[in-house]
Order: C-alpha cells, then structure tokens, then sequence
C-alpha cells in the first residue's frame, strides 16, 4: 500500500458513491448547526416534505447572535432573537444528538463546544454552515464550512457532493519564542502564502513546533486554514490528541474507547507520502504578529513598519494597500508599535479557550487597562470554559485589571449581537477576520493573538508581549 | 433552482482583489430567516453612505456616488468582472442570494474562494474562472465603452466579446449538468440513497462510536 497523507486516508474512508466525472459523495459524520446559516436549510427541507436523515449526527448551539452580558433581560434585538427561537423550535421539531441552547451551561461558540465535549473526534468528517469549521480539522478529522444549500443537502442526505482537493503540507519545524503563540504562527503561515495560497487544497499542518501544540493551539491554527484560502485544515492524531479527548462526554468509552484509539493512532499522513505543494517555515523565524489592513494577509511583525504602497510595483496590490491604509487610517511607514487602541476583544472561535485566556491573564495580572483604551472585551468560548477560568480565578484578573469578563458567544468578531466597534474605532482583537466594517460598520481591525491584546489593552497601543516581563 | 444555458448580459467592473462575503452582505442582514431580498443589501457598505439596517426603505437611503454599481451605466448589469479571489471568508450563502438578487447571473473572475464558489452554482449563478490576461483585457474594454455586454453560453462554454472574439471556459461537467438542467442536488442525491443506507451500515458497524 502507497503511502496516503492525512486527507487522503480521511478522503477514502467516506466515499459513498463517485460521478464519471469525480464528483463524489461524501459521509457526514457530524453536522453541528447554529442559528444563522440553517433556518433557511430547516424551511427547504420541509417545503419539500423531507427528513432529516439521521438526527444522531446533529449537534446544534445559538452562538453568533446572543448577547454577552446582561442574560437575564434575554436577547433585546427582535430580529436576533426570532433567529434564535427559530432554532428552539427547528430543533424541537426535528431532534438532535445534544442542544445548547441561549443560556444552557454549556452553550458557547460551535467551534468551541463540539470538542470541548467530544463531539468531534478524530476519522471523522464534521461539517458546518460557518467557514471556521476547519478549526475540528485539529482532531484528524476533515472538517469544513458548508453553505446553507449544503446544511440542507445534509440533513436530507447525511451526504455531501465534493470533489477531492489537492493536499498542501505547511511544515513548521523548530522550538517557538518565547510570547510567541499559535495565533502567530497561522498569521505568519498566511502571510507567507497569502489569503489565496490554500484555495483548492486541503492543508495540513505538520512539523515539530505544530507537534509541540496543545490541542487549543492546533484549534487556532486549523481555524485559520480557511483564512488562507483551505477549507479544510488538518493536523494528525498523537497522544496530545488522544490525551484532550479521554472522558470527554460524547467520547467513546470501555471497549469503545480502545477500539476508536486503536483506529485513531492511524491517523496521520505517512512517512513518505507526498503532497501537491509544500511549505516550509522554521518556528526560531516567527516574531509575535499584528495585520495593519483588511485582510489576514496584510500582516507584519511587532518590530515592523506599515508598508509602503509605493514601493509596491503590482497596480492591484497597489490599490489594495492603498485602500486598505485608507480605511484603517494609517500612514505608510508608521511603526507598529506606535498605533494606538481603542477597543480590545479576547474572544471568537480562533482564541477563546482556557489556554488563550491564561495567556491573555498571564499579561493582565497587575497591571491595569490603559486610560486612553475605552473597553476590553474578555468573552469566553462556551460556558464551560467561562467556569473554568472563574475556578482558576482568570476573571478576578480580568477585572481587577479593568477588562470587562463577558458571558460566552461570538461577540465582536463579527458584531451581530450589540458587541461592536463605532465608525472609525481601532481594536486589537483575538479574531480571524480584520474584514472592512467585519465587527462593525467602519471600525478597524488589527488580528494579534490573546498575550498581545492583553498588551495593547494594559499599554493603549500594540507592544511586544516579550519586553513586558 | 433556476436553469442557466445562455445569457446576453450588460456587464459592470469590480476592480478589486480580495471582495470578501462580509462586504458582498454584511453581519446584520443574515438576521433575516427567508432566502430572498438580499439584493438591496448587496455591497451595503459601499453601496451607500449611512449604515443600513435590516427592515429599512433601502430606496431613500444616500448612495455613495464612487461606488462603481451606482454609476448609470451599469445600471441592470447581469454581469459581474471581478480579480483574485472573490468571496473570500464567510461561507455565508446570503452572499451568493444577495448578488442573485440583486440581477447577476455570471461571475468573471481570475479566482474564487471555494466555498463561495460552491455556493454560487447551487443558486444558479454561475461564476467563471479566467486567466489574467483574458480578464485585464475585459476590465479594459468593459471601462472603455459604455453598455458593454457578453455573451455568455454555458453548453458551448463560452463567452463572446462584442468584437466576436469566443473566450472558451472551463466547468465541472457534473455542475454544468445541474446548472443545464435546473437540478436539485438533494433530488440527485436521494437516487443513491440505498448506497448510502449501506455505507452508513458498515460504518456503523466498523467504527460504532461515530453512531453514539
């Protein structure tokens, strides 16, 4: 037998059926579902008199439109709230595995509670109407974002219709910096590659330094794939893996739970298999990341500059950059560390778990908010996460500090709930997009990872985390 | 869904790199819980100069007259010319309901995100991958004259310029099949539905803790 990369293994293992073409059907092992990309899905399925096929593989959660703070009030927006309640009743109505609910102990964000509660587990394929569903990829499942036509298809089906992707291996080798995270490698992955430089490919992250990880690493890490352009993001199972998802409540248990780990430690890719394209960086490299424009590839280090549009030869690049320095308000040149904050978000599906918060608090602790930052925002991924900072006293830190320890959801990554930037705000945020208006309309963005935005919060500008002792 | 074959449509230039889903339809219009009247909503942010909201009489809001949509000529364009990577992020459908909605069938582009593009076919809009010269040359000739339009055919799979110049394209014969005919994916799918039955028994068979 050939030597198979990670995606093929999971590729062939899900294959229902293949059109003359390739065009194959594909297995779906889990489908997590919220409330903004499926009740359109809910609707089309039942105008056309269908079924869900197999409501065991459903595990659904309200998360991009509840509010953070302020829960016994409920959701004030009316047009937010009928969402949510369109997904109470969706789900009464057709049944899941597990519902978290607005308000249940263990809602949270999609991306954090199927993990967290061993709802994704390795071999899997896990889909989702939400693009950072790569972020399960971190399991050695394949996993990615689907439209609202997709949700629908698989919850009539249990299949979806693909086409293989071509593989693309980023190998990370060597010991990262200290203050240097997983945030920052991804942001130095896309930098290098470009917003674009995965689409088509399904990626794998491999490497020493990725091996190194703990599985919150991997999450923010395969999160981001899709910020470069991959749907799917993948890292293969080790013991790191295996250790995250004993005893976890929808693990497997007894036998079971021998017999997945047996099958589990198969997957990998193999010594020798190859891949379409593969890229290389050496972790000793990556200096802690900030983005100064409107995408996840306008991204530089902490010691660097705001580039230069005019040193760039490439009319379209050119404009973008131009553009891009026009909305943010930046001038060409400027060092980073010379841009002042008005808002902090520590949060969202990239770097909202336990470890990003000890790192943000590892900052925080005995230190104040600067004066000239108006709010920063701690919003736990879930709630079960939210407890377990409270049980190691994360929250007193956050607050003693003069942050502000929010309930769990989405929040200010995207600004559908009332978490939001005003026109021509600047905030430094854990999040994975510094899209034009992306959390909220005119406000702007710089993506750094947890200990960086709890350094821009204490110093009201961006600071190297590292020269904070 | 709605069939495509032939379309010979005005077509409006958006020269930019990188058009995400967030700006083809920002956050607070994917409130709404119904698939269609997204299109007013279309590039919000550029399109007009207040912040919109969900509900609004979108016809009394201010334009913002540098927005290349609002310029007369491209006034019930059915085409789009975009650059790299369009529909980049999100993988919110609205984004392919709100361009729909808002009168473009085609797409013309060097690249597109993947989901974005996915979503695209399922919606009848068909987007077009070209190499970079072809489309420098449309954005030349689309910008050079006034009421500009393609022919696009999707069984011959190509687009003909107005100076009778043919642009072969290439397409997924099983997408191009589905865009033909109108088909419903789901429909298609549920033809196999005894195979999947099967798969789905021996996978629960080898692998029982995928089925708890």
């Amino acid at each position: 037998m050939h030597a198979q990369t990670l995606y093929e293994k999971l590729w062939s293992s899900h294959v229902v059926h293949q059109e003359a073409d390739g065009t194959a059907l594909i297995y779906i092992d889990r489908h997590l579902v919220h409330e903004v990309t499926s009740p359109q899905a809910f609707e089309g399925l039942k105008l056309a008199g269908r079924k869900p096929w197999r409501i065991s593989s459903i595990v659904a959660t309200a998360d991009h439109n509840t509010p953070t703070d302020h829960w016994d009030l409920g959701i004030q927006d009316p047009v937010s709230r009928q969402q949510v309640e369109t997904l109470d009743a969706n789900i009464r109505e057709v049944g899941s595995l597990a519902y978290f609910p607005f308000k249940d102990a263990r809602q949270g964000i999609v991306h954090v509670i199927g993990p967290e509660n061993g709802a994704t587990l390795p071999g899997m394929t896990v889909v989702c109407g939400d693009s950072h569903t790569s972020t399960h990829g971190a399991f050695g499942c394949l996993a990615h974002g689907i439209g609202t036509s997709e949700v629908e298809h698989v919850l009539a089906t249990q299949c979806l219709l693909q086409k293989k992707s071509k593989t693309l291996l980023i190998r990370v080798d060597g010991q990262l910096g200290r203050g240097v995270t997983a945030k920052d490698v991804v942001l130095a992955i896309i930098g290098k590659i470009g917003t674009a430089g995965g689409t088509g490919y399904a990626m794998e992250f491999g490497g020493s330094a990725i091996r190194s990880l703990s599985m919150e690493g991997r999450m923010t890490i395969c999160n981001m794939a899709i910020e470069a352009g991959a749907r799917a993001g993948m890292v293969g199972v080790d013991e790191t893996t295996i250790e995250y998802l004993k005893d976890r409540p929808f693990s497997p248990k007894g036998e079971q739970w021998a017999q997945a780990v047996d099958y589990w430690r198969s997957l990998h890719s193999d010594e020798g298999a190859e891949f379409d394209k593969v890229v290389e960086l050496k972790a000793e490299d990556i200096l802690p990341q900030v983005t100064w424009g409107t995408s996840p590839e306008m991204v530089t280090t902490v010691d660097g500059r705001v580039p230069d549009p005019a040193a760039v030869t490439d009319p379209v690049r050119r404009e973008g950059i131009e553009r891009a320095l026009k909305y943010m308000g930046l001038a060409a040149n400027t060092p980073i560390t010379d841009i002042p904050v008005d808002q902090v978000f520590i949060g969202s599906c990239t770097n909202s778990r336990i470890e990003d918060l000890r790192e943000a608090a590892a900052v925080a602790r005995g230190r104040s908010k600067a004066a000239s930052v108006k709010r920063v925002l701690v919003v736990p991924g879930s709630g079960l996460v939210k407890r377990q900072a409270e049980e190691e006293g994360l929250d007193k830190v956050f607050v003693a500090a003069g942050f502000e320890w929010r309930e769990p959801g989405c929040s200010m990554c995207l600004a559908m709930n009332a978490d939001r930037l005003e026109p021509g705000e600047r905030c430094a945020s854990t999040s994975n997009r510094n899209f034009e208006g992306r959390q909220g309309a005119g406000g702007r963005t710089h993506l750094v990872s947890p200990a960086m935005a709890a350094a821009a919060a204490v110093t009201g500008r961006f600071t190297d985390v590292r020269t904070l002792a | 869904m709605n069939p495509f074959t032939q379309l010979d449509g005005l077509v409006a230039p958006l020269d930019r790199a990188n058009v995400d889903t967030d700006a083809i339809i920002p956050k607070q219009f994917l409130k709404s819980i119904k698939r269609s009247g997204f299109g007013p909503n279309a590039f919000d942010e550029w399109r007009y100069l207040d912040v919109g909201q969900p509900g609004q009489d979108n016809s009394q809001r201010p334009l913002n007259p540098d927005f290349v949509l609002n310029q007369v000529r491209y006034k019930g364009a059915q085409i789009l010319l975009t650059r790299d990577n369009f529909g980049c992020g999100s993988s919110r459908e609205h984004a392919p309901w709100a361009l729909e909605d808002y009168g473009f069938r085609v797409l013309i582009g060097p690249s597109f995100a993947d989901i974005f593009f996915n979503n695209s076919f399922k919606n009848g809009l068909l987007p077009i991958k070209l190499d970079v010269a072809e489309i420098d040359e449309l954005f030349r000739q689309c910008e050079a004259s006034a009421g500009y339009r393609l022919k696009v055919d999707l069984a011959a799979q190509t687009i003909t310029r107005p100076d009778g110049k043919s642009i072969a394209f290439d397409i997924d014969p099983f997408r191009k099949e589905c865009l033909l005919n109108g088909w419903d994916d789901i429909g298609l799918t549920l033809r196999h539905a005894d195979k999947i039955r099967a798969f789905e028994a021996q996978r629960r068979a080898e692998h029982p803790y995928y089925f708890a």
